[in-house]
């Protein structure tokens, strides 16, 4: 095999100056974070308030959320990145398609929003199933003493629903975060984009793509532990789910 | 909003986009599907295995392999595929895999991590007590595995296959990174030749729900039939 293997290249300087190719790839990695929180926080938001709206018994409200869920299930994540990024400023009207394309960090904010709407689908399923779980006692019990339909799930549904649910929910958590590559198709300069910047310039393959596989199985480690951690903190006592 | 929507270049690429694009994509999902799911069970047997070596190597796969997004890893193997095929063959110089083949590896690694947890989840579903009784009229592991575990693994473990097919379904799209003439990579040429970029992907986002849509009713109904009354 003629490759020419040189694991110090990460400290040479990168063509763009901005330092050394680690601090491109660390660059890189930084952006991965930032969009995997902030389309996290997104698809919280919506999939809670969906998921609230699919165990509502009205019949209309169920429809809407049958059909947002299996519009944002159905197709796929590239391709909903692609509606985001080149459809949308074109079907909107003209003014606003303008400020949309002319928008600073445009790659950043459609990633992040197209990773919430996605993200969020699927939230709303386990914020469903998780409040179904509960016994119906539960909203019976909040209705019987005066509280209403709103209160009920701020105060009884949601708080125990919600912590039942963490197990899969920090399991999407990690989905997001992979997911995150996939804005490199519409210029997200995160980790994966940045690898295959690092390879083009310098050639070096394997050096390239062993860091950020070590810094994605790193990420993910990190973000296992703290979920576990969190598993635990909130777990509902007296549920068989709790361990020791 | 619509004003300017060109249904025309839909017709006049239809072929294009169904015979080529689609066709390739389905190729793509059946083939990883298959290779994914055989080679998913031999590690979930590994794992599932009394010996630690190969139980701990098949986790650290399965580990890995979850850990890492499916880009890096096709990315990963567009390159090293050819130097893989060189070691194997032993030719003096790297084998031309080509694009389709590195996909088709990686769908097929990729995706066998994720079947293996599937199928491990099924064999576990089955209780110890079979096991016992298949070793006890004298079958080997071979005949208790393939003749008596496995089939019902598959048996309860199907929709969540065919779920995982459909979630595959949608991941072959990133083979746009390689320029494969895959639904979307067929949508996005005719959407830069013609200048149709509306059209071009909304058709592909609609071809995609359609069938992904349909599949999951279609595994939602199986779920209920094939459901074991206990």
């Amino acid at each position: 095999m003629n490759y020419n293997w040189n694991w110090l290249i990460y400290w040479s300087p990168n063509p763009e100056g901005t330092g050394t190719y680690l601090d491109m790839l660390l660059t890189g990695l930084q952006w991965t974070i930032a969009t995997a929180l902030v389309s996290w926080v997104i698809a919280f938001v919506l999939g809670v308030t969906v998921g609230v709206l699919r165990t509502l018994n009205n019949r209309a409200i169920a429809f809407a959320g049958d059909a947002y869920v299996e519009i944002f299930r159905n197709v796929p994540l590239l391709v909903q990145m692609f509606l985001w990024f080149f459809v949308i400023p074109e079907i909107v009207p003209a003014q606003l398609g303008l400020w949309l394309k002319q928008m600073p960090n445009s790659a950043f904010v459609t990633a992040t929003v197209c990773l919430g709407f996605y993200t969020s689908a699927r939230v709303a399923v386990q914020v469903q199933a998780g409040i179904e779980s509960l016994s119906r006692g539960q909203r019976m019990a909040g209705l019987a003493v005066g509280l209403t339909t709103f209160q009920v799930y701020r105060e009884l549904l949601l708080p125990l629903g919600l912590r039942i649910i963490v197990p899969p929910l920090t399991s999407e958590f990690l989905n997001n975060l992979k997911n995150t590559s996939v804005g490199l198709t519409i210029g997200l300069l995160e980790l994966t984009s940045r690898t295959r910047t690092m390879q083009e310039y310098t050639f070096q393959v394997f050096e390239a793509f062993t860091a950020a596989t070590l810094l994605y199985l790193l990420l993910n480690l990190v973000f296992v532990a703290l979920s576990q951690w969190i598993e635990r903190a909130v777990a509902v006592p007296g549920l068989i789910a709790i361990e020791k | 909003m619509f004003a300017n929507f060109d249904f025309n270049v839909i017709v006049r690429s239809f072929d294009y986009l169904i015979f080529t694009g689609l066709r390739f994509t389905l190729m793509l999902t059946v083939l990883s599907a298959l290779g994914g799911a055989i080679l998913g069970t031999l590690l979930a047997l590994m794992r599932l295995s009394g010996n630690r070596v190969l139980s701990l190597l098949a986790a650290g796969y399965v580990n890995i392999f979850r850990s890492l997004p499916l880009l890096l890893v096709i990315f990963w193997f567009y390159f090293l595929a050819p130097l893989i095929g060189q070691w194997i063959t032993n030719s003096p110089r790297p084998v031309q895999v080509g694009a389709f083949y590195s996909a088709l590896i990686t769908f097929i690694l990729f995706e066998a991590a994720y079947f293996a947890e599937i199928m491990r989840a099924g064999i576990q579903s089955i209780s110890k007590g079979q096991v016992g009784a298949g070793y006890a009229i004298g079958l080997r592991y071979r005949q208790v595995m393939g003749n008596v575990i496995l089939p019902q693994a598959v048996r309860n473990m199907a929709p969540v296959l065919l779920t995982q097919t459909i979630i595959l379904f949608q991941d072959t799209s990133l083979v746009y990174v390689l320029s494969l003439p895959d639904l979307l990579g067929t949508a996005s040429r005719v959407a830069q030749r013609d200048f149709r970029i509306v059209e071009m992907y909304i058709f592909a986002a609609l071809i995609y729900f359609l069938i992904s849509f349909a599949a999951s009713r279609a595994v939602h109904h199986l779920r209920k039939r094939i459901a074991i009354v206990r």
